[in-house]
């Protein structure tokens, strides 16, 4: 690096990675991901793609991006808005120009401007050339033409000599930042072990890109970001649908049992199935059945016999596995149900996040059917939740659903590892040969009724979603009977809230405003009443996890506030439901349904509204 | 092992099919087959879906699961995946494996589960009171469709050849001798075995099969199919099945110098399912309906496969335990 070149410490930065669906810009913000989870920063990203694999080029339509907030503070969102920007194109520009922070920095393939390009993205005129970007640091880069002037001797052909320019992008972000190349470079290695050339190609384009920026003049700043304050430990980067497979096989462990997942691909979920298809080592059997149902039915059958059994899908999937769960409520067994969540209705936005599937986890079935319904609030805690809905699914043998969403499952952010030990013990309620057995009979604390699995000697007996006479399990048409099994359904989920622990909050005990959120929102709810607390106000954040059954102190922590504010990514759900369940009291909506997480400065312009008020 | 005989499979519940009802002679046809098959008791497994037929499990002291409507292929593999040491046994009728289970039929077929299905067909809705099914003869006219149906009905036999399916097999619920040996064999055999069972409904479709089964034609009406043997047939054994160019033909032995010897013989293991397929769609009048075991070949199966995976996995896997999977990669440390 140029000795001359100054260089600045930041506490944070926002950057964004844009361009076609086809530049690598996912593969680009991973690298820059992993490269600062290394170097100790706190970060949090957020992936966000068109749903079609290759929209048509150069379309706003078609802009995939990356976004990335590191610090060397406390991160807990992706960030607003981007202090740097890297578009490849001039739709990646288009598509941006309002979630890039005035007078930021913004790095653009100039070889992409041409008037047809222009005309691709529905500009007019240059927005390069009018005053659109009048005060903004614009950095015309010749990415496509270094490239090129490059590798004309690589060997390789265009299109792979094509794919490259997105290294270039990197190395100048590298340099931006102050970043060492190792780990991209290890990366590659291992990625195109069988094509050195590939390898070569690649290395060398990051590196022209990083010797641009320390050339050129227009960058007069290199920056950096120290390591943040994190709790001691061992570190690695973790997704949300990674942290979720790893879950899963941590209880499975625990538990001593075999995991088995049914589960039929579909975006955003489908991580998790090929997370756990790679660990057959671990004992784990991955079905990729022929549709939803078979998924949730193959597990169902699975859990019958013995395996910690689970199906992975998202809201779609979830109407479609909705008879299925029905029956494992009625023939209680264990079975945990991730619904990784997206905008809806219908096919919705794929490849968007929101929280609308929260009424069809809790009612989305025929008859009285209650579930057991938790809720994943960051990218490492997926981890735990998929370790406690395992654990409940076979302590009680009752159904569990755990509600994950988009945003989540492709976020990553630095996880202190854990270990198996850590976690709670497992004790699934199973019945052993030689023991009377009655199907139906039940724990007296918990009513979970045992399982027997098939090839236990003299336990054999049948299940079904005819209803079943208590305790025998024999199907029953009679009426009482009837009422009284579907109280008890009802019972042995509301137990489940003595044995989970206190909800708790975050700032102040008592005072003007509870914020209340639930899931995936977490990290911009946190920044948001965090920034309040920090100018005095009486605010508090509770964030839940556990749906139903709701902590047995929500209705206390609700009496200390003047008002409740009920933030979700849908229309009110959530709001409606506690309104169900604490009568009285007030809850007032703060709701987004536009595929995106939170901004910070929008709870916190509407949290401040509401204390002035 | 412990003997076991009919009565150590028979639940205590009270059989609540309608009176001549043939799904009884196929519920002691199966009772009396298991004790032969010298398995314990604990490692029978009986799944079902919706319908008459998907009661079966509850009459059966095993154990057992009554599932949810089409969907037990989808069960019974879990089941077989989870524990591959169980013989599963899947119950279900023309409607629960044919329209709202069809998928899943196809797709069990396809990757050749160890399971045995055991489709009662009785070209009827029985449960929801006599609408058409989707192996109803064209024309039929029921409730749901009382001008007639318009539609052409599944064949089984093409469906699971189609489907790659490597057993299929045919009864009538008439017979409950051939029944058991077949049962018997559909067990030994390693993949998806399909037994459709032609199964008389008395109240919604009574007689359906009766060109099959009826007592002064059934001699002449069914060719009972056994690997390595001549295609013979009727009351004199002198019927037989030949092939004329690329159709099948019934001719006489005895007559227009036809012998033993140009009579087809049965060859249940071949791979090429041409003329298996072309055996099991003849049907009265023209032909006999072909029984017992038309198609019975080796390949691997699905659960096989899981398996063979796992273990080589297992053996040749960088980790072992959940611990060092989490801590593999790249990984920093953060000092206090």
């Amino acid at each position: 690096m140029d000795t001359n070149t100054k260089i600045v410490d930041l506490e944070k930065v926002v950057i964004k990675f844009a361009g076609d669906s086809g530049d690598g810009m996912q593969l680009t913000g991973t690298q820059f991901t992993d490269t600062s989870a290394l170097l100790g920063n706190d970060l949090a990203t957020f992936p966000d793609y068109p749903a079609e694999i290759r929209a048509p080029q150069g379309t706003v339509a078609g802009v995939s991006g990356f976004q990335i907030h590191i610090g060397r503070i406390d991160i807990n969102t992706p960030g607003d808005i981007a202090d740097v920007l890297v578009a490849m194109n001039p739709a990646a520009l288009k598509a941006n120009k309002n979630w890039i922070k005035k007078g930021g920095t913004i790095i653009l393939n100039i070889d992409t401007f041409a008037k047809r390009d222009l005309e691709k993205a529905g500009y007019e005129t240059s927005p390069l050339e009018d005053n659109s970007f009048e005060g903004y640091n614009i950095i015309q880069a010749p990415i496509t033409k270094l490239t090129r002037e490059a590798l004309k001797d690589s060997g390789l052909d265009g299109k792979s000599i094509g794919r490259s320019k997105n290294m270039f992008a990197l190395g100048i972000i590298y340099w931006m930042f102050n970043r060492p190349m190792e780990q991209t470079e290890k990366f590659l290695q291992n990625k195109f072990a069988k094509q050195p050339e590939v390898v070569a190609a690649n290395i060398k384009i990051m590196h022209a890109g990083y010797n641009f920026a320390d050339t050129i003049e227009a960058l007069p700043s290199s920056y950096t970001v120290l390591s943040a304050n994190l709790k001691a430990g061992t570190y690695r980067n973790v997704m949300g649908n990674q942290a979720i497979a790893w879950g899963f096989l941590a209880a499975a462990e625990r538990a001593n049992k075999q995991l088995f997942l049914g589960s039929y691909p579909i975006t955003p979920a489908s991580d998790i199935l090929h997370e756990l298809a790679k660990h057959k080592n671990l004992g784990v059997k991955t079905f990729q059945a022929e549709d939803e149902i078979a998924g949730i039915c193959s597990a169902i059958g699975a859990s019958f016999t013995g395996s910690l059994a689970i199906t992975t899908t998202s809201g779609p999937g979830l109407a479609l596995k909705g008879e299925g769960l029905g029956l494992a409520i009625m023939a209680e067994l264990p079975l945990v149900v991730v619904n990784v969540q997206r905008g809806g209705p219908s096919t919705g936005l794929p490849t968007k996040t929101e929280q609308s599937d929260l009424m069809q986890a809790l009612y989305g079935r025929n008859g009285e059917s209650p579930s057991v319904v938790l809720a994943s609030s960051t990218p490492g805690n997926c981890f735990d939740w998929a370790y406690m809905a395992s654990k409940i699914t076979l302590e009680h043998n009752t159904p569990v659903v755990l509600l994950s969403d988009g945003y989540l499952g492709n976020g990553a952010e630095p996880w202190k590892i854990k270990s198996t030990m850590d976690m709670p013990e497992i004790h699934p309620s199973i019945a052993i040969e030689g023991e009377e057995y009655q199907p139906y009979a039940r724990d007296e604390e918990t009513l979970a009724r045992k399982l027997a699995l098939p090839g236990t000697k003299g336990l054999e007996h049948r299940l079904g979603g005819l209803e079943k006479e208590d305790i025998t399990g024999n199907v029953s048409y009679d009426p009482e009977n009837h009422e009284n099994m579907a109280d008890i359904r009802s019972e042995k989920i509301n137990r489940i809230a003595d044995i989970i622990p206190n909800q708790k909050i975050f700032g102040k005990e008592e005072g003007d405003l509870l914020v209340v959120g639930w899931g995936g929102t977490h990290g911009s709810l946190y920044s948001g009443v965090d920034n309040l607390l920090k100018t005095g106000e009486k605010i508090a954040l509770c964030q839940f996890n556990y749906i139903n059954p709701l902590p047995k102190n929500t209705a206390e922590i609700f009496s200390k506030y003047k008002k409740i504010v009920v933030c979700e990514l849908n229309s009110g759900q959530f709001a409606n439901y506690l309104r169900m369940n604490f009568q009285g009291t007030i809850f007032h909506q703060y709701n987004k349904i536009q595929g995106f997480p939170f901004t910070t400065s929008e709870l916190e312009s509407h949290f401040k509204t509401l204390l002035s008020k | 092992m412990e003997h076991l005989t009919n009565k150590d499979f028979t639940s205590d519940q009270e059989v609540r099919w309608c009176p001549g009802c043939g799904d009884y002679t196929i519920l002691r046809a199966i009772q009396k087959a298991l004790p032969a098959l010298g398995k314990k008791k604990e490692d029978f497994v009986f799944i079902s879906g919706i319908g008459c037929s998907s009661r079966f499990p509850y009459y059966m002291n095993t154990y057992g699961f009554h599932t949810i409507h089409g969907r037990a292929p989808a069960f019974a593999t879990g089941v077989k995946l989870a524990n591959p040491k169980l013989s599963v046994w899947q119950i279900t009728g023309d409607g629960d494996a044919l329209a709202i289970g069809g998928n899943h039929f196809i797709h069990a077929l396809r990757r050749n589960i160890d399971i045995n299905i055991l489709l009662f067909n009785n070209e009827i809705y029985g449960l929801t009171k006599g609408q058409f099914s989707p192996t109803s003869k064209k024309g039929i006219k029921t409730k749901s469709n009382p001008h007639g149906t318009t539609d052409e009905p599944f064949s089984p036999s093409d469906l699971a050849i189609g489907a790659q399916g490597s057993f299929f097999a045919r009864v009538v619920d008439t017979n409950p001798k051939l029944m058991q040996k077949i049962f018997i064999e559909a067990e030994e055999h390693r993949g998806t075995s399909l037994i459709e069972i032609l199964q008389n409904c008395v109240i919604f479709n009574d007689k359906t099969f009766a060109s099959i089964t009826g007592k002064e034609v059934k001699e002449n009406a069914q060719l009972i199919l056994e690997d390595g043997k001549p295609m013979l047939f009727g009351a004199e054994m002198n019927n037989g099945i030949i092939l004329n160019g690329f159709k099948l033909e019934v001719v006489t032995v005895g007559e227009n110098n036809v012998t033993e010897e140009d009579i087809l013989t049965h060859n249940a293991k071949e791979q090429d399912p041409t003329l298996h397929a072309m055996l099991a769609r003849m049907r009265p009048p023209e032909f006999p309906a072909a029984l017992g075991i038309i198609r019975a070949v080796s390949r691997q199966t699905f659960d096989e496969g899981i398996l063979n995976q796992l273990e080589y996995e297992k053996e040749n896997a960088k980790f072992k335990t959940v611990d060092e999977l989490l801590k593999s990669g790249e990984t920093w440390e953060v000092e206090s």
